[in-house]
């Protein structure tokens, strides 16, 4: 039966000092296939009972379990264990995040900046007897935004919030784009002066981190750029939408 | 303490939609969730809800009378019929509302919200939004709250109800992220925590869905409802029971035998592929049974290639990445490997249509509820519906028991004795420590009991044999040990105190199971082929005992459509 090396990086707030994460390394076997959720359960069952990380869905859809695993982004219930090479996993919680314990970051802030955003349709005319009318064609521009998970790697790997902590982070502007580009939508400038300014849209400077962070593969990047165009017009030609 | 005049317990679409409709009536209400209410389960649904919305070209004269008789049909008979004739005539305001809350469902060219085929369903009804029809309700659910305000307590595990004379006053939650426990004091309480999958080894649930909610009311004295009504669902992926939705047979696709046969064609000649979920089940565990699996081994193949590649990415791109990243395999290229899984909970905490139990103050809502609109055997596409449904009523009658009620007594004794109880015992099983029973060894023991006795096929010497393994997993898990004992993200604590529950709800499953000598819906007896109407048309009650449950039984309520024979 194949071996894989774990090594995971730890951090208890109640033992630890600030600063004072270590790496611990455990061996896991497996038969045909393990991921790496898999494996991390497998430590918290019968090696270790002290780790600590997220995890609900294992298929990819919750955003429980992002984690920094061989200095990549993922989700570590999407990561099988085959498809890494080297001779040991080296799993880390994001980073530039703070910590909560082990594998699992603080995500206090990440989630204050979705809401923030005011991350739901608005609508400021009597509802209608049925659906809201949307072509296809429409309702395909959502394809993309819809999709994101929350999982929190694009926000962590963006220089632009580890320098600017009020930057509302590449997450929280997609949900933006998704509603304002929504032809649902009638936020008309309700939602704009959330995205247009300092701590908005204009923090992003296309780095991209985001882009190649995300496992759903998405493009925040190129959605902050469509709300600065958008502010841009409906502040020089008055438009609404 | 902390205090709100309502908790709701789970931040699903139940819980979500119960919380938005008591906060939209000026109730001051709460959500505890071990879990970012984005992550929960509901997220995990594929296919789509139905509705009678009539928006399909071949679903002009639909109605909810229809989709009431589906449903009730699709039961075996087993759903009481006034909760589904809710049900469904609430599902048309209840989607509309849904899409007018900025859920982003996939549009025919008219601009209406897209319809897809789905089995047992006589007409195409089931609204979806590609595939990923939970995740979109879902967010959009959290939407909603975050607009309404609602307060949401994110990674709090609720641990127990706290209950006075015989009615209930809130909660005891663990705060994983700070430690320590807190009494949570309400003067209703909503449950919304979903399934009970876990119980089983071959599940398509998250890990959360252990069925921990129903356990808390079980243990506070309240019924489980039909129980031994567990649906295996045709299509969970072979190395991982991850799901593929029915949508994909929705949208036309086949299931192969392992000589590439259409074998449905020989026990749903009309329905094929798209029979209800545990004839479609029963059918590919016989294949498999009867050595006619891919290659004679333990799978069957969903094919999907003839749909082409534009079809499968605009209606089925969840599925591809879940078979890509999964299983290794593309169903533009190649079929994918299948096998019937453990998929959902039809029983649950005994409710009515207002989701009120018999414990006064306490409601339950969702997967983990028992109403009964599913009977013997849910309908794909009702479990999202049940959930904005039942958690809406729940949510305006947890609101008008409040509005009813008098001034909130003083709770700081039972909230205090309460904790205390709660710290004792994991207090107990710290003490036990490592020299304890060995709680992963129990759930392992309990996931593949579950599987191998109490699966698709089921008689009467393989249950009892199972429920003799259930009944020693019992001794053991009061003797299990924590092995960590820090106060932050202490997953060996939840994860062992969920256990207890989980077993006490399984050895429930395995009771009724075995109590049963018929075969209806899900439940299916080698032993006893047929449905008996005469003796078995009744829900179970299984009442909780340290020693085992006590069962009992509870009428079905007909009127719409008299039993008759299921065919497809």
């Amino acid at each position: 039966m194949p071996e894989a090396r774990f090594r995971i990086k730890r951090w208890d707030p109640e033992s630890d000092e600030a600063g004072a994460e270590r790496y611990d390394e455990f061996t896991v076997p497996y038969d045909t296939s393990l991921t790496v959720l898999e494996g991390l359960f497998y430590v918290q069952e019968r090696l270790d009972g002290s780790l600590s990380f997220r995890y609900c869905c294992r298929a990819a859809v919750c955003g429980s379990c992002a984690m920094y695993i061989d200095g990549r982004y993922r989700l570590a219930c999407q990561t099988n264990v085959r498809h890494l090479t080297g001779d040991v996993i080296t799993v880390e919680p994001l980073p530039h995040m703070p910590l909560v314990k082990d594998l699992a970051c603080d995500m206090t802030d990440f989630f204050a900046k979705y809401e923030y955003i005011k991350p739901y349709l608005m609508r400021n005319s009597a509802p209608p007897e049925k659906e809201i009318p949307q072509s296809p064609k429409d309702r395909h521009k959502l394809d993309e935004p819809i999709d994101c998970i929350l999982c929190g790697c694009c926000y962590s790997s963006c220089p632009s919030v580890w320098g600017e902590e009020n930057y509302l982070g590449p997450h929280a502007l997609l949900k933006a784009y998704r509603f304002e580009i929504d032809s649902r939508d009638q936020a008309r400038r309700e939602r704009l002066p959330r995205f247009d300014n300092e701590r908005g849209a204009y923090r992003c400077h296309t780095i991209t981190n985001c882009v190649e962070a995300c496992p759903k593969e998405l493009n925040p990047t190129e959605a902050i750029q469509w709300l600065k165009g958008a502010a841009v017009r409906r502040r020089i030609l008055g438009r609404l939408k | 303490m902390i205090h709100h005049e309502l908790i709701v317990v789970g931040g699903g679409l139940a819980g979500l939609r119960a919380a938005v409709e008591a906060r939209n009536a000026g109730i001051d209400v709460a959500i505890l969730s071990q879990v970012w209410p984005g992550r929960s389960h509901s997220g995990a649904a594929q296919g789509g809800v139905n509705a009678a919305l009539a928006n399909h070209p071949e679903s002009a004269d639909d109605t909810w009378e229809k989709h009431a008789f589906d449903t009730v049909k699709g039961s075996d008979y087993l759903a009481d019929q006034d909760a589904v004739a809710q049900m469904t005539k609430d599902a048309i305001p209840v989607i509309y509302q849904l899409d007018q809350w900025g859920c982003p469902f996939s549009r025919f060219d008219n601009g209406t919200i897209a319809q897809r085929p789905f089995g047992g369903a006589g007409y195409p009804r089931t609204c979806y939004g590609a595939d990923k029809t939970g995740h979109y309700m879902l967010h959009t659910m959290v939407e909603r709250a975050v607009k309404a305000e609602v307060p949401m307590y994110v990674e709090w595990f609720v641990t127990r109800l706290m209950v006075d004379e015989g009615v209930c006053r809130g909660v005891v939650a663990y705060d994983m992220i700070k430690g320590g426990f807190e009494a949570f004091t309400a003067d209703a309480v909503i449950m919304a925590t979903g399934g009970a999958g876990r119980t089983y080894s071959n599940s398509t649930n998250a890990i959360i869905s252990t069925g921990y909610g129903m356990a808390m009311a079980y243990h506070a004295g309240v019924p489980l409802k039909d129980l031994e009504f567990v649906q295996f669902h045709p299509t969970g992926l072979l190395t991982t029971n991850i799901l593929m939705t029915e949508g994909a047979r929705g949208e036309g696709g086949y299931l192969l035998n392992g000589e590439g046969e259409r074998f449905m064609q020989r026990y749903a000649p009309k329905a094929m592929e798209l029979a209800p979920r545990d004839i479609t089940s029963r059918s590919i565990q016989t294949e498999i049974n009867e050595g006619r699996g891919i290659d004679g081994k333990g799978f069957v193949y969903l094919d999907l290639r003839h749909l082409g590649a534009e079809k499968i990415l605009e209606k089925l791109p969840g599925i591809r990445d879940l078979a890509i990243h999964f299983e290794g395999v593309d169903p533009i290229e190649e079929p994918i490997p299948i096998v019937p899984s453990q998929h959902y909970s039809m029983g649950g905490i005994d409710t009515d249509m207002d989701g009120a139990t018999d414990l006064a103050g306490f409601y339950a809502a969702g997967e983990c509820a028992c109403v009964s609109v599913h009977g013997g055997n849910r309908l794909g596409g009702n479990s999202l519906l049940e959930t904005v449904v039942f958690g809406r009523r729940a949510g305006a009658a947890a609101a008008q028991h409040i509005r009813n009620s008098g001034p909130s007594p003083d709770m700081t004794v039972l909230a205090g004795r309460t904790v205390a109880a709660v710290e004792a015992q994991v207090g107990g099983l710290a003490a036990r420590g490592a020299a304890g029973e060995d709680p992963y060894a129990v759930r392992a023991e309990m996931t593949t009991t579950m599987k191998d006795h109490f699966g698709v096929f089921r008689d009467a010497a393989t249950m009892h044999a199972g429920l003799d393994k259930m009944l020693a997993l019992k001794e053991r898990v009061g003797n299990v040990g924590l092995r960590h004992t820090g106060g932050v993200l202490n997953l060996d604590m939840i994860r062992t105190v969920e256990l207890e529950g989980m077993v006490d709800v399984a050895l429930g499953i395995a009771a009724g199971a075995l109590a049963r000598t018929e075969s209806r819906g899900s439940h299916s007896r080698t032993d006893y082929p047929d449905r008996d109407d005469t003796h078995w048309l009744k829900h179970t009650l299984a009442h909780y005992h340290p020693e085992g449950p006590r069962l009992g039984s509870k009428p079905v309520t007909l009127g719409m459509f008299e039993p008759q024979e299921r065919k497809y």
